[in-house]
């Protein structure tokens, strides 16, 4: 038996390892996905005020920390036992449609266009975001200014791009000024033109992807997002729905504060990240997915306009429950485009100017769960309290841990089709490593890890001896 | 004129530093023509390469590999920053310090799992006693404090970097 080690897989937001072994004859028959680094949020908040909880947790992670502030505000709101004013929800929803903006656009441009527009077997050297800009320097521009509008609108509502301290239990800090409104609207069009045209050359781009939408993960699971009654997605409230791999809703509208009735974690040997599954089923076997795909597996229909039609026609094209993990990124482009109508909408209505932002109270119940669906997928806080208000318990799941085993699943899928041992070759790897990708995993949301930084490649063999070795100078 | 070989690394951190640097938006544009980003989140190198000119490291010190790392790429830097609060001071990674790893690690895979109680063991680095801001493990030239430092800041040390000129000992820095 040989093994490589991926080590750490780039281009991805936190430090993760991927380990394959290969028989005698160079086929692959075991891979491992490694998360490297935990923090433990969940223990070091113990003792704390729980209204000091958005701001510890915002810093679980920096790209998209408004989702941590939602889901810890929300949990906050439940403790107090208050009703946000309806202003006050209204803006929550608005800077959360922004994230969705930023975050997607990050995952899209910054991340993953290096492989799809430089190739997977491209010089390494140079396949990311400085290579797109010197070889695609329109789309790069395009990705840098869609990103911003997200961010626009975080900053001028917030005042701060990260970590903003503007989400407070109740509600949030201040109301949104008229003239903040009109610059975004002024610059919402530009915003709109870019998501469109980026999803038309993806779409027009997926036949060139063929292998990698059968061989990327595409395997059947359950799939798991936040719908309102109507079946429509939501990313701020609504209840959880759980679709089977054949299409049948099998929980739906789940509370938050049922959530442990349905999701269970297990603990890895080799990873610091979790591994949540469905609890009906159990464990390994309830693997579900979350994020982007999830959502548009698990909801009816999107409720806007564009984005419905987007959604009717991408499952035209992959069933009504799209298997392949590649479709991350097709389902990550619609997205974009019902945030942006969602914003329109949400500033279109003129009551997002009221000034009441934000109910106060102390502790009325001891413990609250809030759960939202962050970009990459549904995210929940629970917190317990005693009757200072100081936290005695907290639970967190993170997007990224449900779909800790369909990722692993995936990478043994891509290793076993594109992997040839016998003449290792770093597009192959790049492969391994695209698929992880896919799923824009948050692994400093999950365990709140390390840096990816380089990529080694090993080939060892039993014994440890090194047999080949993948550098490029 | 020879690009700069610039890297980035993160460490026990958020990502937020590295998010605050990509704040600089189309700013990047034009600084790409300056410089090469030779290692880091965003790019596919495989090996922090020999002669780096400069390294901004996001992220406390908090596992043995993160402590493996510093030291290589302490050798191979010339001017290396400390980018953010938690490699400064060690901040929000640090509020696990008084509380002993088996202890967290407990909470998290044993009492927190519904199946397969159990501390990771393979594969994954060991904890470091405590989560430690990078000075103390190794020479620092430059602190960019904040949560995160402002992209402008970040940005402002690049390019005084790259104009040959000793950065600013003013710089517009935050706290929190």
């Amino acid at each position: 038996m040989k093994r490589i080690t991926i080590e750490p897989v780039s281009r991805i937001e936190g430090h993760a390892k991927i380990s394959i072994q290969l028989d005698d004859q160079g086929h692959v028959a075991n891979t491992e996905f490694s998360v490297t680094q935990v923090r433990g949020f969940e223990k070091f908040t113990e003792g704390h005020p729980f209204y000091e909880m958005p701001g510890i947790t915002a810093r679980i992670c920096g790209i998209c920390p408004v989702s941590h502030l939602l889901a810890s505000a929300k949990a906050c709101d439940a403790i107090m036992a208050v009703r946000i004013p309806p202003v006050a929800r209204k803006l929550r929803e608005l800077v959360h449609f922004a994230q969705i903006v930023q975050s997607h656009a990050l995952s899209f441009f910054y991340l993953s266009a290096p492989d799809f527009l430089l190739g997977m077997d491209s010089d390494p050297a140079s396949r990311n975001v400085l290579g797109v800009i010197a070889g695609h320097p329109e789309l790069a521009r395009e990705g840098i200014e869609l990103r911003k509008f997200g961010l626009l609108i975080v900053e001028g509502l917030a005042q701060e791009r990260v970590h903003p301290s503007w989400i407070v239990p109740g509600g949030v800090a201040t109301p949104l000024s008229g003239a903040t409104r009109d610059r975004i609207l002024s610059e919402l069009p530009a915003a709109k033109g870019i998501a469109e045209r980026t999803l038309q050359f993806f779409k027009g781009a997926l036949d060139r992807y063929k292998e990698e939408i059968e061989f990327f993960g595409s395997f059947p699971t359950m799939y798991a997002g936040l719908v309102d009654v109507k079946g429509n997605v939501q990313l701020y409230d609504g209840g959880l729905r759980f679709r089977s791999a054949t299409g049948e809703v099998v929980e739906d509208f789940v509370p938050a504060e049922e959530y442990s009735n349905y999701i269970g974690e297990a603990s890895l040997r080799e990873s610091y990240l979790k591994a949540p599954f469905f609890k009906p089923v159990g464990y390994p076997g309830g693997v579900y997915r979350v994020g982007p795909l999830g959502r548009l597996n698990a909801a009816s229909q999107c409720g806007t306009p564009k984005a419905d039609a987007e959604f009717k026609e991408f499952h035209q094209r992959f069933g009504t429950v799209a298997h392949s993990a590649f479709l991350y990124h097709y389902a990550r482009l619609i997205e974009i485009v019902y945030a942006l109508e969602k914003i329109e909408a949400s500033l279109d209505d003129t009551r997002i100017l009221d000034t009441h932002t934000r109910a106060t109270a102390g502790v009325n119940a001891l413990e609250g769960v809030g759960m939202i669906e962050a970009p990459r997928g549904t995210l929940i806080h629970h917190y317990k309290v005693n009757e200072e208000g100081a936290i005695t318990w907290a639970n967190l799941i993170v997007a990224t841990g449900h779909n800790n085993l369909a990722i692993g699943r995936s990478v043994q899928q891509v290793s076993e089709h594109f992997i040839d041992g016998t003449k290792l070759t770093e597009g192959m790897l790049n492969r391994v490593s695209a698929v992880v990708r896919a799923y824009d995993p948050c692994l400093s949301c999950s365990t709140h890890a390390s840096g990816l930084l380089a990529m080694q490649i090993r080939l060892l063999d039993a014994g440890g001896t090194v047999l080949d070795e993948l550098t490029t100078d | 004129m020879k690009k700069v070989k610039v890297a980035t690394v993160w460490l026990d951190g958020c990502s937020g530093c590295h998010m605050s640097l990509l704040d600089m938006d189309a700013a990047v544009i034009s600084l790409s023509r300056k410089i090469d980003l030779v290692y880091g989140p965003l790019v596919d190198a495989q090996e922090f390469p020999e002669d780096v000119d400069v390294t901004l490291v996001e992220g406390a010190v908090s596992s043995q590999d993160d402590l493996n790392r510093v030291q290589k790429i302490r050798q191979r830097t010339n001017i290396l920053i400390s980018m953010g609060d938690c490699a400064v001071t060690g901040n929000v990674p640090a509020m696990r310090n008084s509380i002993p790893v088996q202890k967290l690690l407990q909470r998290v895979y044993v009492d927190g799992a519904d199946e397969k109680k159990g501390v990771p063991s393979e594969r994954v680095p060991a904890l470091l006693k405590q989560a430690r801001p990078l000075r103390e493990f190794v020479k620092v030239d430059i602190c960019l404090p904040g949560c995160p430092p402002p992209s402008k800041t970040i940005v402002g040390v690049i390019n005084d970097l790259l104009d040959g000129k000793k950065p600013n000992g003013n710089l517009k820095v935050k706290f929190g």
